[in-house]
């Protein structure tokens, strides 16, 4: 049964990236277009200096990365994040949270520490952006496991066309400490964050416009960067950030859900 | 909003597996709260357990999936001809315009809980037959259920705590009305775990009595497990007048605290406020609020206030977990079918265990059931990390 092939159309105003070897988008950015060399190196995500001191202790790894590319799409966009609706997609909670509860759910004491249980929730990272940045608007977090990327941005995409929503885009994981690690390594926590909105603005780069496809997926030419796209669920969304980074027009195809890819067209505003 | 049709939904937890022993329960004013005795537990409090969940036994070629959570959801979806209509819709629609959009708190965790106890005592490494993806991970429920369906559609989990399954109601109405998907099947899974028993009781919000919304003497939350499931369509030209049709939803975050609501309610105020605009109705067109009422005193309070502050005390208000208990990521999705069932049976569910409804909270709490037909209903969720979604059901006719 073929149904209309839907295209959902929105306008990248702000990009933020962290991951392992790309420290923000600016240096990334020049990687992925190869005017530079990727070498791996471990991700280091500074504690959010826009939660009260309070709670930017209480902040695990996933929030420091999901804070921090969120952070920096916004300031690139020059965006009020109190207007943005908010869509996190991460295909695990806080990895060193959860092993810490589960082994004390393993011991003789079970008394687990407040603070860790609500940081357990998989929202965490939501709570703390609403609180840090002022946010009343609406906040969805997504797990689809492999697949989180491609929901994530298939569900702002839909903010944006069904709602006229602008919205921020925050994918992100981090990784289980053993004995976890063994039954899912991530090898490093990353964030990617794409500020989608419904119309085109001075401060807009590139339009995006994103369908269901068969097509098989894009790999990076690369090899470590494609190590990584492979590896991390969040950077499977790395080729349109390549081809945003080229400043070209040029079509990508994401790892989505099996039989699903998504198809991505990137046109450059400038 | 377009309006979509929930065109079949069932409901599983501690009163019931199916609508009818569902509606039995709340025509009788009947809980499944029970002393827990669930796994190694030794906390004191009451849990809404699902009788027969560890028997269900998954389809071998879907054996990966083992754990109770997938267990509750299989058990859920062979209620009231669900499966049934989920065929048929493929039928109506394909494979791939059929999204699985489910919420959970914890799907499978309970399978890593246990594993920590049987660590090889030399490496430390977890058990051979232990399987992350499957299980633990919050995707494994939707994953489950769109292999049960070999479905080729969009799919998602949507994990916010208490809200998930309220939410993906939601995410369904934008992903049909961008025109990805003819059809949805939504819902939650929740279910018993040691993080949640554990977690709750280290926050001092677990009741030892069966939990006791909007009274006087609430003393915290009773834990319960569900697996709700509706398919959601967009509604025919005809429709009998008893179908239920979901006219609105709204969200909002807090952005206040990670584990205590705003005090005056503003955010559960503003989510209201958007699931009413979003239906195109008015405060006064809504004749019952399934609250999200979970009985800790400050939940309880703060939603008193934000209802009081859109409602006054002109609408019948009550939460049903007194008898459900609190089912976290299953919550919105089993209280969006009460809902729905108190709009088809024609009553409105009173909520048990209260004795002393709280004269602080200026709102019209039924502690019994009232036989009175509401048109339109509206559902609250609200969960940690300050996140809220409501939701207003209707009748077609």
């Amino acid at each position: 049964m073929t149904a209309p092939r839907t295209i959902l159309t929105a306008w990248i105003d702000g990009i933020g990236l962290m991951g392992p070897g790309l420290p923000d988008w600016p240096t990334a950015r020049s990687i992925l277009a190869g005017n530079a060399a990727y070498a791996f190196s471990p991700t280091l995500a500074p504690p959010p200096q826009s939660l009260p001191p309070a709670e930017r202790r209480r902040t695990g790894l996933s929030v420091k990365v999901a804070l921090a590319v969120a952070q920096e799409a916004i300031a690139a966009g020059q965006l009020d994040p109190r207007q943005l609706a908010t869509v996190f997609a991460s295909s695990g909670a806080d990895g060193d949270n959860c092993d810490a509860i589960c082994q004390v759910l393993a011991s003789d004491d079970r008394h687990i520490s407040p603070t860790r249980f609500h940081n357990s929730v998989h929202n965490a990272p939501a709570g703390y952006w609403g609180i840090a940045a002022g946010a009343m608007t609406p906040a969805t977090v997504l797990c689809v496991y492999d697949g989180c990327f491609g929901a994530g941005l298939l569900e702002a995409l839909t903010q944006v066309a069904a709602e006229g929503n602008s919205t921020l885009l925050i994918a992100y994981d981090a990784p289980y400490p053993e004995p976890l690690h063994a039954a899912r390594p991530l090898p490093a926590a990353m964030g990617l964050a794409l500020a989608l909105m419904p119309q085109q603005s001075a401060q807009s780069l590139a339009r995006i416009q994103v369908s269901l496809s068969d097509a098989e997926p894009d790999v990076l030419a690369d090899t470590g960067l494609d190590a990584l796209r492979r590896a991390i669920p969040a950077a499977r969304g790395l080729p349109v950030l390549q081809a945003l980074a080229r400043g070209e027009a040029r079509q990508v195809v994401l790892d989505y859900l099996e039989p699903l890819r998504l198809a991505v067209v990137v046109e450059p505003c400038r | 909003m377009n309006s979509l049709w929930l065109s079949r939904f069932t409901a599983t937890s501690a009163i019931g597996c199916g609508l009818e022993p569902t509606h039995a329960a709340l025509r009788q004013q009947r809980g499944g709260l029970a002393p827990c005795a669930f796994d190694t537990v030794d906390l004191n409090t009451f849990v809404g357990e699902v009788a027969g969940v560890d028997s269900v036994q998954l389809p071998a070629h879907l054996a990966e999936f083992d754990c109770r959570n997938n267990r509750l959801a299989l058990l859920g979806l062979r209620q009231d001809g669900f499966m049934a209509a989920v065929e048929a819709a493929i039928g109506r629609h394909g494979r791939r315009r059929v999204a699985v959009l489910l919420g959970t708190s914890t799907a499978g965790v309970l399978q890593s809980e246990q594993a920590y106890r049987r660590r090889d005592p030399t490496t430390g490494a977890l058990p051979a037959d232990f399987n992350y993806r499957t299980t633990h991970n919050a995707y494994s429920v939707a994953d489950f259920v769109r292999n049960v369906f070999k479905l080729e559609g969009p799919a998602a989990v949507v994990s916010t705590a208490c809200s998930s399954s309220a939410k993906v109601f939601a995410s369904a109405a934008r992903m049909m009305k961008a025109g990805l998907i003819d059809a949805a099947i939504v819902g939650g899974v929740d279910s018993l775990c040691l993080t949640t028993l554990y977690g709750f009781n280290s926050l001092e919000l677990l009741s030892t009595t069966p939990c006791q919304p909007f009274d006087t003497g609430r003393s915290g939350i009773s834990i319960g497990e569900a697996a709700a499931f509706i398919l959601l369509e967009r509604p025919p030209s005809h429709l009998d007048a008893d179908a239920v049709l979901l006219l609105g939803a709204g969200e909002s975050s807090d952005a206040y605290h990670m584990s205590s609501p705003h005090p005056d309610g503003l955010g559960a105020r503003m989510a209201m406020a958007a699931a009413l605009k979003a239906a195109g109705l008015q405060a006064g067109d809504i004749d019952y609020i399934n609250l999200h009422g979970t009985a800790t005193p400050s939940n309880d309070a703060a939603e008193g206030k934000a209802v009081a502050t859109l409602f006054g005390d002109r609408v019948p208000c009550s939460s049903t977990k007194g008898a459900t208990g609190h089912t976290l990521g299953a919550a919105g999705g089993l209280e969006a079918i009460l809902s729905a069932l108190a709009l088809q049976q024609g009553f409105l569910p009173g909520g048990i265990n209260t004795c002393h409804v709280d004269p602080a909270i200026p709102i019209q709490y039924l502690t019994a059931n009232r036989d009175t037909a509401p048109q339109r209903v509206l559902s609250n969720s609200f969960g940690f990390g300050g996140t809220n979604c409501s939701l207003v059901l209707g009748r077609a006719g």
